[in-house]
């Protein structure tokens, strides 16, 4: 039986080139931060958890020993998990089974990328096998282009259509983050810069792709007899799931794509959710790719097969519609990797917490994050709530 | 955000290794000198996986039979990169694709070559997703993903 789990509260650094702190110090604000909001000492914490992408992207090994002062952790529990993209919300998994165990009452989870310090796709080509995958798919835009393609033609969608949809998916994104403070892109784009910047991996063009940004982000999760004692407004972690593929990118259907799927699907059922689309009030859902985000609102179930692009030109997805997707500007904008799944989370907290300021969807409740991680092998899922 | 950058020291880091292909990669490499592209069959879910595996990740169960399977097949999805990053294999622009190849139940990445990159236009009007490709093997094999230069397309 697990016990009931609350977010406390969150801090995020300013995201983008942060060459003017050094990683620890960079760390520390995002931690100092959420124990401010909090309300909470670094003595309140009972243990910590960390993560980022594989190490040989900061250059330092077991980053998590060389950021555990940051982290004040000095005689706590401290654990990495590293999951690729999906590092972040695996983070929040994590501090949400130490918590729900009963083992522990106050938790950290701490996300934090430094990518403009070395060269992050050379760590990224080395994820996939060296047998057979990493002379093709050693870079993210082709794997996730080549699964917007299929999308297009499993659908039989006229391809301008999608690619209208993508485009204007950019431009909503690019529109939010200027709400957003911290956001690391922050520039107002129209249908037709995003149609004409760079082809990088067709039909992918550089504005349908998250940027490289240096970031951390913190979230303080709490046993729900804490939470109730501090009386202030907590998020509720009502459902979460992780779920995976095959390592191999051919072995199974993107599309179609049961990670997805299952993630939320097993989110949903824990949080009593029937009608997602109905039920959710805000979903910041993991999206580095435009094309990619078509089918991610079809797998966590926003819509049905192939009317992906309906909710985009509908406007169902952006701020008004019935579910606002990504109000921050969402990994599009942002992308610290190994903190971009904790912000996915750390946004739809503040959202039912009522405290998203100018990104604030209006009465929001209930609360969608999700991450991905890997080659499109990795997926998960967290709903949270303003009431338990 | 600082209005002024900190001071910055540089290191490269250089990380060597040899990996062990085990007996079912080597098997499936071993073959590629002949021409030869194998699977396995999984008994259980009955599919072809490609390449070879000692067992199929979705059942866990050990396969036992080795398929031969077409060097030729369909393309699945498609790209063309135009972009360049460390570590990269093929200078771009290049095109990527999952290839089903006959007699297989799963998709292989591989490159899609033999065309004119020179305008995306005229690839993305020529391409698609159902064309047959066909595997166009190097002269000298040295059982390694490469010795299939590219596969191009036969209609």
């Amino acid at each position: 039986m697990l016990n009931p789990v609350a977010i406390l509260g969150v801090g995020q650094t300013k995201h983008g080139r942060r060459q003017d702190v050094s990683y620890p110090e960079l760390v520390q604000e995002a931690v100092i931060r959420a124990l401010e909001d909090s309300g909470v000492s670094f003595k309140d914490i009972d243990a910590v958890v960390s993560g980022s992408m594989p190490a040989p992207m900061e250059g330092i090994n077991a980053p998590h020993l060389y950021l555990a002062d940051a982290f004040g952790a000095k005689s706590k529990p401290l654990v990495r998990t590293a999951t690729c993209g999906s590092t972040g919300i695996s983070v929040a998994q994590t501090a949400f089974y130490h918590v729900a165990s009963g083992m522990f009452d106050t938790v950290l989870a701490v996300g934090h990328q430094k990518m403009l310090e070395g060269d992050p796709q050379a760590t990224m080509t080395t994820v996939a096998d060296p047998y057979f995958q990493r002379y093709f798919v050693g870079d993210a835009p082709s794997i996730f282009t080549m699964q917007g393609n299929q999308y297009a033609d499993r659908y039989k969608l006229p391809f301008e259509r999608v690619r209208n949809a993508a485009a204007i998916i950019s431009v909503k994104h690019h529109e939010s983050a200027l709400n957003n403070p911290y956001a690391h892109i922050r520039q107002k784009l129209t249908v037709e810069d995003v149609l004409n910047s760079k082809i990088v991996s067709y039909p992918t063009r550089l504005l349908d792709i998250c940027p490289s940004s240096d970031g951390a982000c913190a979230v303080i999760f709490t046993s729900g007899q804490k939470a109730k004692k501090r009386g202030k407004r907590v998020a509720w972690v009502k459902g979460l799931s992780y779920s995976g593929d095959e390592h191999f990118f051919g072995d199974s259907d993107k599309v179609r794509w049961l990670v997805p799927i299952n993630a939320a699907k097993e989110s949903y059922k824990m949080a009593g959710i029937q009608n997602p689309r109905k039920e959710i009030d805000v979903a910041e859902v993991y999206n580095p790719f435009t094309f990619q985000e078509l089918i991610w609102y079809e797998c966590f179930g926003f819509c049905e097969e192939g009317k992906a692009c309906e909710l985009v030109e509908n406007g169902v997805v952006f701020r008004g519609g019935e579910l606002p997707c990504d109000p921050s500007g969402g990994t599009l904008c942002t992308n610290p990797i190994g903190a971009t799944g904790l912000l996915r989370v750390a946004e739809a907290a503040l959202q039912v917490m009522g405290k998203a300021e100018e990104r604030q969807i209006p009465g929001a409740k209930t609360a969608f994050a999700s991450a991905m991680g890997g080659e499109c092998q990795f997926v998960g899922v967290m709903i949270l709530s303003n009431e338990l | 955000m600082g209005s002024e950058e900190s001071r910055s020291i540089e290191q490269t880091i250089y990380l060597p290794y040899k990996w062990a292909l085990g007996p079912t990669f080597t098997k499936f490499f071993d073959e590629f000198m002949n021409k030869k592209i194998m699977g396995t069959k999984c008994e259980k879910c009955g599919r072809v996986l490609v390449p070879a595996r000692k067992f199929c990740p979705r059942c866990f169960e050990d396969t036992k039979e080795w398929i031969q399977v077409s060097d030729k097949g369909t393309i699945r999805t498609w790209s063309m990169v135009n972009f360049t990053f460390t570590g990269q294999t093929t200078p771009p622009p290049y095109i990527v694709a999952l290839i089903q190849l006959d007699g297989a139940d799963n998709c292989l990445t591989h490159l899609v070559g033999g065309i004119d990159l020179s305008d995306v236009e005229k690839v993305k009007d020529y391409i698609n997703i159902g064309m047959r490709v066909q595997a166009n093997w190097e002269q000298k094999r040295r059982g390694h993903i490469m010795d299939i230069a590219f596969f191009e397309p036969t209609n």
